[in-house]
């Protein structure tokens, strides 16, 4: 009985972690794109929205590094871009941190399952692939 | 139209897709870039872009409250998401060389198909048979709480349920949609989970499903700022004030107008795409 309970305890705990971790995910990565924004629109207050058609070569921030080079510039849509990356790598974060509760589980199968996932979201982000 | 304008709109837009989107259960996505498309004239590579950035947000930030109350079946979460991802990436990739008119087309359907499943009357599948072979291998059965009590259950034909999934990652990277619709289907009638559980493990995986996508679209350069910053703060904002509202409300009249609205704009995504018009 002991052990159920402690294993219990155990599970409800890593539940807890995760559901803080994706919250707080969400909430400050929101924010990076809220203070972006309004920068953006501050700078762009007269320019003209047009997105009538896909024009990708003229995406200036299509890459995590180029992304973290329009931070330091303090450009608006680098911002906004940071936050989505962000946003974007919350749900990774939280695969990340399953995959060690898993490990401390010794759950191995699923500590497999785990970087089975992280090897399928490294090969999209080799940028290859979108090209 | 000027940026400010241009932001505006779509943030309005966005609120009331995700406010939708949560109180019928047809999720924010599948209205944005219907509006986005039709109404704003942006193309639908950018739309979906910023449709797959508000999916994370959403799904994220619901999944915590459920994670934290122990409904979602982490397990089952997980293993589906092999199949989904892999889906999502392939889809993601196949959009690039899909015509945009395409694309469209399969929206529509979708988007019909999606609304039918929110009107139809959801029959309880559930058992309690633990023998598929699959299922304990995976160690998938499980239990939840609800109203106190403890419920198990356990799960049946897990290849057939995998390979839904695929599909469902499939679509939800071409289109740039959580494909809920799908999702649930492969957890309802597939593996005979209940509702709870499979309506909170679906959302707990659109994050991870969205995000191996979301990574592709933003280095073809279709997650655009300007786009995507109303649109994910829009949907999501609106979404979590419709999960509040959800708990007081009936919705089943909603739905209906809702569903109706929804056909509409389907078929002149279809229409639109049919005559090369995307």
């Amino acid at each position: 009985m002991g052990t159920v309970n402690k294993d219990n305890l155990n599970d409800k705990d890593i539940q807890l972690i995760l559901g803080t971790l994706l919250r707080a995910g969400v909430i400050i990565s929101m924010s990076i794109v809220l203070i972006g924004g309004i920068i953006y629109l501050v700078h762009n207050n007269g320019v003209i929205a047009d997105y009538k058609v896909f024009k990708p070569e003229l995406s200036k921030f299509a890459s995590i590094a180029s992304i973290f080079k329009g931070v330091l510039t303090f450009h608006g849509d680098a911002i906004v871009q940071f936050g989505v990356l962000m946003l974007i790598f919350t749900p990774i974060a939280r695969i990340v941190f399953a995959l060690f509760s898993f490990l401390i589980e010794r759950d191995y199968l699923y500590v497999v399952i785990g970087l089975i996932i992280l090897a399928i979201i490294t090969i999209s982000l080799n940028g290859g692939l979108a090209h | 139209m000027s940026v400010l304008l241009f932001t505006l709109i779509v943030l309005i837009g966005a609120f009331l897709a995700g406010l939708l989107g949560s109180l019928t259960g047809l999720g924010g996505g599948v209205i944005i870039i219907p509006l986005l498309t039709l109404a704003l004239g942006v193309d639908i590579h950018y739309a979906i872009g910023a449709s797959i950035v508000s999916v994370i947000a959403t799904s994220s930030g619901s999944a915590a409250a459920y994670v934290k109350e122990g409904i979602t079946n982490i397990r089952i979460g997980m293993f589906l998401e092999i199949a989904t991802t892999v889906g999502a990436v392939c889809g993601a990739i196949v959009a690039v060389y899909l015509n945009p008119d395409y694309i469209a087309v399969i929206f529509g359907c979708i988007l019909i198909f999606s609304a039918i499943m929110t009107l139809k009357k959801k029959v309880d599948h559930t058992t309690q048979d633990n023998t598929d072979k699959w299922a304990k291998f995976f160690k998938l059965n499980g239990s939840y709480p609800d109203k106190g009590k403890e419920h198990t259950y356990a799960v049946k034909n897990v290849p057939g349920g995998f390979f839904m999934m695929l599909f469902a990652g499939t679509l939800s990277g071409l289109l740039g949609i959580g494909s809920g619709a799908l999702k649930v289907i492969a957890m309802d009638n597939i593996m005979r989970l209940p509702f709870k559980v499979s309506t909170t493990t679906s959302n707990f995986m659109m994050g991870v499903t969205a995000a191996a996508s979301a990574i592709v679209y933003l280095h073809r350069g279709q997650i655009d700022p300007g786009i995507a910053m109303p649109v994910c703060i829009g949907v999501l904002t609106g979404a979590t004030i419709g999960s509040k509202i959800l708990i007081k409300t009936k919705t089943d009249k909603l739905k209906v107008v809702f569903a109706v609205v929804v056909v509409f704009l389907a078929i002149q995504m279809i229409y639109k795409g049919l005559s090369g018009a995307m």
